[in-house]
């Protein structure tokens, strides 16, 4: 969300006396009474599930076990001094920052070509979102095989053309740079259609008046009048590709499994989910949900704070 | 600085639609042109034409008497003010006024975002920038908005910025597409005179469109109306006024509307038939004269109720073949008017009636002194 839209500033103090109604006024148990299911929503759907997972991070809590007990700040200890732990954030950092600006890059491209199409916007636009729609864990199957080190169509390709054969799944050098591939593949059409979107609420006259004012280079255009009125999408697009990409979970789990050799593509949510549901310490991998959390949206934040400044008009 | 523009049998269609058929005009140098007419006549895409953002599908234009069919708007040395301002949000007002400058004299690589800065050698290039865009924003007198973005101005102010872009290039040739016709009532009359004066003083050729017939009337040297793809008549607002040449450019000029009867009720007010080709007669709401016993045609009529303006009012009547006409009198004369029983005479002057033929072209008067109205029948007063 837009780090723009600020908060409803309430109420403002009006002196009529409260018997004196105009229409605006309303008392305040109606306010609440009609503002209540949705509070109480918000709290126990949104808000309550947070609480618990920080409460929870603060015991040794085990999946199926009987008693808890509070072990205080001991399991962000524990975490600190994990290996595991550290490789799996190194791990998920290395991604985004693979997967973020590819993505991104991509999504305006395809965005700029198909908005100057023509004919056939339709078409390409719904050819470059099916990725979107479809499942990834079905196409990170596809994937698998595509890229498979020797029956892999892609790898075949290479030999036919007596190149050396990459095998992205079993190289552990290569293995995060497979999987941003999927997820770039996969992301670069939602980015695209926020693009479209953008592109189109840029009036037409301004290209007008930047052709009576001399910019006809389409570079030039792009740089003085498409980019920076782009500047507010592109600040939406980076923020929910870097939290996307933060969550990359289901192709790790279907085709490497944090593999090859130990923990060469562990990232953060596959070794919560080890942690939870393979090994039942609930306490710890609630911390790191926690640590998970605190991330993305100190990175929310910090993209908004920094970005906002720079792309708004 | 200015240039004789030449348009040559402009046409411009979309699939089957043509909106522009054969537009021919010639607009003299430090003339002020306006295209008028209703919405959808082509006066936009004319202009729009003129400045080469877009194509014609026939017809050439000659600026300065060479051909500028083939050149980009950049080449056409004109500079155009958009009825949305146009101005770059991201960019201040200083850097808004000066694109066009920065754009023709420092090359691509030093206008790029960041990097740009870096080049060397754009000091002195940037400087004399930088004095022409003060200059001009104390032209139009923003010189102290210059750090702001646009989204900090007034639509009067984001006007000025808009025509300080224009002016700072120092074109021959200025084209303003309905630059007024986003501004509150009270700022479109002080604007109106503010770029009347800015032809002025600059003596360069302003191609003018608007739909506002105020505007046309009140700033042009000449006004162009155009109706359905074509010019209909090009002539100054005082022609255009008293001498419309066609049915269209009489009702489409002047307010409250022209009056126009059929020929076959004029025939009757004189009491002789009219000749044939003749279709409508029209006359101006100042033509009708109340003063009794006047000469003229005289005219028995039903008020149906009156509009003071202040200095003038408004008389809306019905004639007794139920013709709605209107006229406007001094309101002095108004307050000594006698209307007996909802009923009042008036007489109209001959030579105050307009004649058009069926098609709406304007024809020869029949009410000449010496045409075929006898005299004294166009002096009776049918009371």
């Amino acid at each position: 969300m837009p780090a723009d839209i600020a908060a409803f500033p309430g109420p403002a103090p009006v002196a009529v006396s409260p018997r004196r109604r105009h229409g605006a006024q309303i008392p305040g148990w109606v306010s609440w009474s009609l503002a209540g299911p949705s509070v109480v929503l918000l709290v126990l759907l949104m808000l309550l599930p947070i609480a618990a997972i920080v409460l929870l991070s603060f015991t040794d809590y085990r999946f199926g076990a009987l008693e808890v007990s509070f072990v205080g700040l001991d399991n962000y200890v524990d975490l600190n001094s994990d290996r595991a732990f550290w490789r799996a954030l190194g791990n998920t950092f290395t991604y985004v920052a693979m997967v973020v600006p590819a993505s991104v890059f991509l999504g305006l491209l395809l965005a700029v070509l198909i908005n100057g199409l023509t004919r056939g916007r339709k078409i390409y636009q719904l050819i470059f979102f099916l990725p979107v729609t479809a499942t990834l864990v079905a196409m990170a199957t596809v994937w698998k095989y595509l890229l498979h080190g020797t029956i892999g169509p892609f790898n075949l390709l290479l030999k036919s053309w007596g190149l050396p054969a990459i095998d992205f799944f079993s190289d552990p050098d290569l293995v995060l740079g497979g999987l941003a591939l999927i997820n770039i593949w996969s992301l670069a059409g939602f980015n695209m259609v926020l693009f479209i979107a953008g592109l189109t609420a840029i009036p037409e006259e301004l290209y007008d008046a930047a052709s009576v004012d001399g910019m006809e280079n389409p570079l030039d255009r792009f740089f003085s009048v498409t980019l920076p009125l782009l500047g507010p999408t592109t600040m939406f697009v980076i923020i929910t590709s870097t939290i996307t990409a933060f969550k990359v979970f289901d192709t790790v789990a279907v085709i490497t499994r944090g593999g090859p050799r130990r923990g060469a593509s562990d990232v953060l949510l596959y070794t919560t989910y080890l942690e939870g549901f393979t090994y039942f310490r609930m306490g710890s991998a609630a911390a790191m949900t926690v640590v998970f959390l605190a991330i993305i949206m100190i990175f929310a934040f910090l993209q908004a704070r920094v970005l906002d400044r720079k792309v708004h008009y | 600085m200015s240039a004789k523009v030449e348009l040559e049998n402009i046409e411009k269609s979309y699939g089957a639609t043509q909106t522009l058929r054969s537009a021919s005009l010639t607009i003299e140098a430090g003339e002020f042109m306006t295209l008028v007419g209703p919405s959808g006549c082509g006066k936009s895409t004319l202009l729009r034409i003129m400045a080469g953002l877009q194509p014609q599908s026939a017809g050439e234009i000659r600026i300065d008497g060479t051909s500028v069919d083939h050149l980009r708007p950049r080449e056409r040395d004109i500079a155009m003010v958009f009825q949305s301002y146009a101005l770059y949000p991201h960019m201040s007002v200083e850097q808004n006024i000066g694109t066009p400058l920065r754009v023709r004299r420092l090359p691509t690589a030093v206008r790029l975002p960041v990097l740009g800065r870096l080049v060397p050698g754009q000091r002195t290039a940037r400087r004399e920038i930088q004095e022409a865009v003060r200059e001009v924003a104390d032209q139009v007198e923003i010189g102290h908005l210059l750090p702001r973005k646009p989204a900090a101005l007034s639509g009067g102010q984001r006007q000025r910025v808009a025509l300080a872009r224009a002016i700072i290039r120092n074109p021959k040739v200025f084209l303003m597409d309905e630059p007024l016709s986003n501004l509150d009532a009270r700022l479109r009359v002080t604007m109106r005179g503010e770029i009347t004066s800015l032809h002025r003083r600059l003596g360069a050729t302003f191609i003018y469109v608007t739909h506002d017939q105020t505007e046309a009337m009140t700033m042009s040297d000449r006004v162009a109306v155009m109706m359905d793809g074509e010019i209909v008549q090009c002539a100054s607002p005082q022609e255009l006024y008293t001498n419309p040449q066609d049915l269209r450019v009489a009702r489409f000029i002047g307010s409250p509307e022209i009056n126009v009867v059929s020929t076959e009720e004029t025939a009757r007010w004189t009491g002789q038939p009219l000749p044939d080709g003749i279709a409508h007669i029209a006359f101006r709401p100042e033509a009708i004269d109340f003063t009794p016993k006047s000469a003229g045609i005289g005219v028995d009529a039903r008020l149906l109720r009156h509009e003071l303006l202040g200095h003038d009012v408004l008389v809306f009547l019905q004639t007794d073949q139920g013709t709605e006409v209107t006229g406007r009198i001094p309101a002095a004369q108004w307050s000594g008017l006698a209307v007996a029983d909802g009923q009042i005479a008036f007489t109209l002057r001959p030579e105050a009636l307009l004649a058009f033929d069926p098609s709406g072209k304007r024809a020869p008067l029949p009410f000449s002194p010496d045409g075929m109205m006898p005299a004294d029948r166009m002096l009776s007063h049918a009371s």
